[in-house]
């Protein structure tokens, strides 16, 4: 039978559809992979199923059974749970406390009965085969024992139906392998399992069957084992996509970013960068493989001088720059597109004019000894909105008002029309869709054919791989491999992004 | 043509603000005249008297000028911290000290010319305001410790402190404890005869207007919001937000020091120990009323200002008292924080966040 | 200089430092509570003024000052429900609307005053709480003067910051306290009523702190004196701070700060030369330099002063 039936779901926010007559149809037992773009609407959908937004029509069946889901706890009353992309865990609090929470085992009536917690916890774990530790803080697992702890709060709660949202986002290629054990594990406990993704590759390994959305609107459904991943990927995007690039051989010329002997230590992630050495020459990508969370937000802040290290030098053409201000530094001719683009790379208060001239405030032609003049703010910014293609209403509309991939054009623009030597880019195409994708891609490529240097950061491989002249895999915080890219096959990468020793780094190291 | 110019002034952002505010105003005083009603008074006495005392001749006009002047000054002074992203509620300390250190300046050197020495107590307070802002302002950019509890904190210092220096050093002959009057050219020229309204509502006017174009034309205004929009992508573009941070407070407790130079220069005199009642506190008000633009703090001065001289005629005559505006203020200060009421009740769905 | 030290170290500045420290300590396992369910309470000032001025009110109406404890810890909640509804609801800024609060309840208590009583500054006096001289420990050495004697408000304030303690470490309510502050996402989608949470927290940070405004009015003089918290609503946000959002924590600050308002008041008795202005100013110096040095190594909750959007 039907585990869960939706049929013809709306959901607006405002002007935008999110969800357009969505149906879908799950069975009980079954791996159903649901596959779109950023913002095709599936997170939205499985938020509905689970009761954190509320339809504006339609109908959800659950086991055959038509009802009316309003809160997360009717879903977990119907056997729903949800395992979110962005962890729903308390940093501070035990794996114990984060999974009875709202659910605890009551003793004299007043107390939490912490030692039946934990016992509880551990029996549910060792049944499905986790290794946990019930006591641990939060803060101190990694990421895949987290999103475990996740999948734990779901099934303590009797849950029949998991949704995943994302879930491999955060893996490397050897843990996402691990995880689709713990899948085929649930199946066979008669779990039924809903699986929110964008990738193709694994919808086709693990899905039985694949509903794939597209705009907020239902494109398909498909059995997994009658279509390939062209097929796939047709549908998802609309039309065909062109995965092969044409990258031009360069030639590499002088050191333009050099760090020698970095050490650092971030006490909000408790991470450290250990002995980080490497060079980014003119004309060269240079890209930082890694599972995020292993220490690039650390370089990319470091390098650009907003957190502190404990010793070792940063080289900006010949230049020690280890104790310039972030300020210097981006004078200099260093650009920066921040991972977090929202806290980092833009002000949402200020209209995109102001955004646009954000680090050149005090300079000509933008002001003069610090007045500003607002004309040549806004025609400067006019240009920046024409050659970047930015969809707006204009220079002095709020920033606010900008989707994801126009937020990101923002970024870009300003940055790269400040005809930047160095540029150091961190994770530029998440949540932006797949034409401003291609775009991001050739400005950066042409960048390089112009002789600029870039240091690209991104978690995402198939752009890594796409765009990088030299790799390095960063690992809890260390460098595990420094080489040109076509001496990697992407199994050693995903190797060595999960920890697992090629061979020495010093002897990968070709002379630089 | 008309329909264009229309829509385009109603996208301004400055409009929505204003009919926030205004819906404020109408709610709270909707509010104040539950409670008149409650305790047993006529309403419409009460806010006949309440209009007449602020606005209904010209001595009391210039009597609302008169209480308005400071707050014109204490609310630029809460409006510039918000702007950044602080609270400064020590405006009231720093006033204190900004009187204190005009009185004294003026009365140590007396035989200055008035084109001297009226630039010197001005500056004076100036100084003495913002250096008392710019510690609570270091400390947070240093400890991050909150600036609500330090200024506070700080006010209760100033208080004493200027009370101690006054009674100990600085006493004139008598019982009260306060200085001696300082010279008549020391003294703003008055607008009016006998009402104390001088030219200190030009100095305040002046002062919007070079605050106005501090925010909105130069860098360092540009920094100053930046940091308090958004101080991690301040910093992502090279500002340094705690420098940011003591000269936003620096500034803002300048500009309130300038609200008891303006006192005592304008309308007392001499420094009077606790001469304010709680310019400081209602400066919040205006500001949060006037949503942190210059022009708004101005209207809002004025509408505090009217409450206060208004108030005072409806204790006389109508016999409520004046308290009564400050459970109004209090109101305001809560709606006008709230903006998503008005969005309940006209049923609006703009819920653009107002940071205040 | 004796006279110094042994004011310093008398027990009579010690018992008076545990009697002034209920006001502070209440309203700091109040603001305890608002700021582990994520909203930032400035308004404890005006919700101990409040309490102590309905206190009165209640005591002078019935002439029994149980009953106006009561009133003072029913205003107290009333004040901060409407704060709650500003914060939750309407999404306010937390700290303007603490203000706000604090504005108001200094205007609604002075204007009360008159229409009430027709005076202005003080209140009429009222009978004030009994102590209670518990048998047995009184006559312990030390301890006795400290503990054995005292306004009930000592015990009641005693049992309160260990009931607050076992209630936000050890029972289901507190977990989901402490995790709507730190989570809230996390602790609706887990099906907790935050919304809820957040109320009860705010209002109980009402109730106590009108509780600590009792005693000000009940306790330490007997009638309502205008503007008479003098500040340690503030005193209790940086107890709080310094406590580490720990109801013994903030017991142990507010002890610090209390104590420097006990000895502040003994040494302006000894005419020691130093003007009473300064000896006043110890109370506040303290707090600042305390507040600058916790906040260095403090963890507040993580979802501290957000705004939860709660209909999607």
């Amino acid at each position: 039978m039907d585990a869960v039936k939706m049929k013809n779901i709306i959901k607006k926010f405002g002007e935008v559809v999110a969800n357009d007559k969505v149906d879908l149809s799950v069975k009980k037992g079954e791996i159903h992979s649901i596959l779109g773009e950023n913002g095709a609407g599936k997170s939205t959908l499985m938020k509905i199923l689970f009761g954190l937004y509320t339809r504006d029509n339609g109908e959800i069946y659950i086991n055959e059974k038509k009802v009316d889901i309003n809160s997360p706890s009717t879903a977990i009353n119907l056997g729903i749970g949800m395992i979110h992309q962005h962890f729903m865990l308390v940093n501070r609090l035990s794996v114990t406390e984060n999974i009875i929470a709202g659910q605890e085992p009551i003793v004299n009536n007043i107390f939490i009965n912490k030692k039946a917690a934990r016992k509880d916890v551990k029996d549910l774990a060792e049944r499905y085969n986790f290794k946990i530790n019930p006591k641990a803080k939060i803060e101190d697992l990694s990421v895949g024992e987290q999103q475990r702890v996740e999948i734990l709060k779901a099934l303590y709660r009797d849950a029949e139906i998991l949704i995943l949202d994302e879930p491999t986002a955060v893996l490397t290629p050897q843990e996402v392998e691990e995880f689709f054990e713990v899948l085929n594990t649930l199946k066979e406990a008669g779990k039924t399992i809903i699986f929110i993704t964008h990738k193709l590759e694994e919808t086709m390994e693990i899905s039985d069957n694949i509903t794939i959305l597209r705009d907020g609107k239902k494109i398909a459904d498909l059995k997994t084992e009658e279509t390939d991943s062209n097929e796939l990927a047709r549908m998802m995007v609309g039309h065909e996509i062109d995965f092969s690039v044409d990258k031009k051989e360069m030639q590499s010329g002088k050191d333009v970013l050099g760090l020698e002997g970095i050490n650092a230590y971030n006490e909000r992630s408790f991470l450290n960068l250990k002995n980080i050495n490497f060079k980014v020459g003119e004309g060269e990508i240079l890209g930082v493989a890694g599972v995020e969370g292993n220490g690039q937000l650390e370089l990319e802040e470091i390098i650009m001088g907003l957190m502190n290290f404990e010793s070792g030098k940063i080289y900006f053409k010949d230049k020690d720059i280890s104790h310039y201000s972030t300020s210097k530094r981006r004078q200099l001719g260093i650009a920066h597109i921040p991972s977090d683009r929202l806290k980092r790379g833009m002000i949402k208060g200020f209209n995109l004019g102001e955004n646009i001239i954000l680090g050149s405030e005090w300079q000509k032609p933008f002001a003069e000894n610090g007045i500003l003049n607002k004309d040549r703010i806004f025609k400067y910014s006019d240009k920046i909105i024409k050659d970047f293609d930015i969809r707006t209403t204009g220079s002095r509309s709020s920033a606010s008002d900008l989707s994801g991939g126009n937020q990101q054009k923002l970024v870009l623009g300003r940055e790269l029309s400040r005809e930047p030597e160095l540029l150091v880019v961190a994770q530029p195409t998440r949540g932006v869709d797949v034409g401003a994708r291609e775009f991001i891609h050739d400005l950066l490529l042409e960048m390089r054919s112009e002789g600029k240097a870039i240091l690209l950061i991104s978690s995402e491989l198939d752009e890594i791989t796409k765009l990088s002249d030299r790799i390095l895999v960063l690992y809890e915080g260390k460098i595990v491999a420094n080489d040109k890219a076509d001496k990697f096959t992407r199994e050693e990468l995903g190797l060595l992004m999960a920890g697992h020793e090629g061979e020495d780094i010093d002897e990968k190291q070709s002379t630089k | 043509m008309k329909n264009k110019v229309l829509n385009k002034i109603k996208n301004m952002s400055g409009w929505t603000d204003l009919i926030y505010s205004l819906f404020a105003i109408v709610v709270a005083f909707i509010i104040g005249a539950i409670l008149i009603k409650i305790s047993g008074y006529s309403v419409k006495t009460a806010y006949t008297t309440l209009f007449n005392g602020a606005f209904g001749n010209t001595y009391n006009f210039t009597q609302t000028l008169v209480k308005t002047i400071p707050l014109i000054f204490t609310g630029l002074a809460v409006a510039i911290g918000f702007q950044s992203g602080l609270l400064n509620i020590g405006a009231e300390g720093q006033l204190y000290w900004g009187a204190f250190a005009t009185t004294i300046i003026i009365l140590i050197f007396p035989g200055l010319p008035a084109l001297i020495l009226i630039p010197i107590g001005i500056i004076a307070g100036a100084l003495a305001g913002g250096a008392w802002a710019a510690v609570p302002g270091y400390l947070k950019a240093k400890t991050g410790a909150h600036e609500v509890v330090t200024t506070i904190m700080f006010n209760y210092i100033a208080t004493l402190g200027t009370t101690f220096l006054i009674k100990n050093y600085f006493k004139a002959a008598g019982p009260v404890d306060q200085t001696a009057k300082i010279p008549e050219k020391a003294r703003l020229p008055e607008l009016m005869a006998n009402t104390g309204l001088s030219w200190a509502i030009f100095v305040g006017i002046a002062t919007v207007i070079v605050i106005s174009y501090l925010l909105n034309r130069t860098s360092l205004g540009y920094d100053i919001k930046a940091v308090g929009e958004n101080a991690s992508a301040a910093e992502y573009g090279g500002i340094n937000s705690k420098r940011i941070t003591v000269i936003t407070m620096a500034i803002s407790g300048a500009v309130a020091g300038l609200a008891g130079s303006m006192i005592v220069m304008g309308v007392l005199h001499r420094f009077i120990t606790n001469f304010s009642p709680g310019y400081g506190f209602t400066g919040i008000a205006v500001a949060v009323m006037g949503k942190n633009r210059p022009w708004g703090v101005l209207l809002a001065a004025l509408l505090f200002g009217a409450l206060e001289a208004g108030g005072m005629s409806m204790q006389l005559f109508a016999k409520i008292p004046k308290d009564l505006m400050t459970v109004v203020q209090g109101l305001v200060i809560l709606f006008v924080a709230a903006p998503s009421l008005y969005n309940i009740i006209t049923g609006s769905k703009d819920t653009k966040e107002v940071e205040v | 200089m004796n006279a110094v030290i042994d004011t310093i170290f008398s027990l009579n500045t010690l018992a008076s430092a545990v009697r002034l420290a209920v006001p502070i300590a209440l309203a700091s396992v109040g603001g305890t509570f608002s700021e582990r369910s994520g909203i930032i309470n400035i308004g404890l000032e005006g919700m101990i003024l409040s309490g102590a001025f309905a206190g009165a009110l209640g005591t002078f109406i019935t002439g029994n000052p149980w009953l106006g404890l009561i009133f003072a810890m029913f205003a107290g909640g009333v004040l901060a429900a409407i704060f709650a509804v500003f914060t939750i609801d309407l999404k306010a800024n937390h700290v303007v609307a603490g203000v706000g609060v604090n504005i108001l309840a200094s205007g609604a208590t002075a204007w009360l005053m008159q229409v009430i009583w027709n005076r202005r500054g003080t209140s009429p006096g009222v009978k004030g709480l009994p102590e209670w001289g518990i048998p047995f420990i009184k006559d312990i050495p030390l301890v006795g003067p400290l503990l054995g004697k005292q306004s009930p408000l000592v015990y009641i304030m005693l049992a309160v910051v260990i009931s607050s303690w076992i209630l936000l470490f050890k029972t289901p309510l507190g977990l989901r306290i402490r995790m709507t502050g730190e989570h809230p996402e996390a602790a609706d989608t887990l099906g907790i009523n935050i919304r809820k949470i957040k109320y009860f927290s705010v209002i109980t940070s009402g109730v106590l702190s009108g509780m600590g405004g009792a005693y000000l009015s009940l306790g330490h003089l007997n009638r309502f004196s205008s503007g008479m918290s003098a500040g340690r609503g503030y005193m209790a946000l940086a107890a709080n701070i310094f406590g580490q959002w720990n109801p013994l924590g903030g017991l142990g600050a507010s002890f610090l700060f209390s104590y420097t308002d006990a000895l502040q008041m003994r040494l302006q008795s000894l005419n020691l030369g130093i003007a009473n202005e300064i000896i006043q100013m110890f109370p506040y110096i303290i707090t600042v330099v305390v507040i600058a040095g916790a906040v260095i190594r403090s963890r507040p909750p993580e979802a501290l002063g957000e705004h939860y959007d709660f209909k999607k």
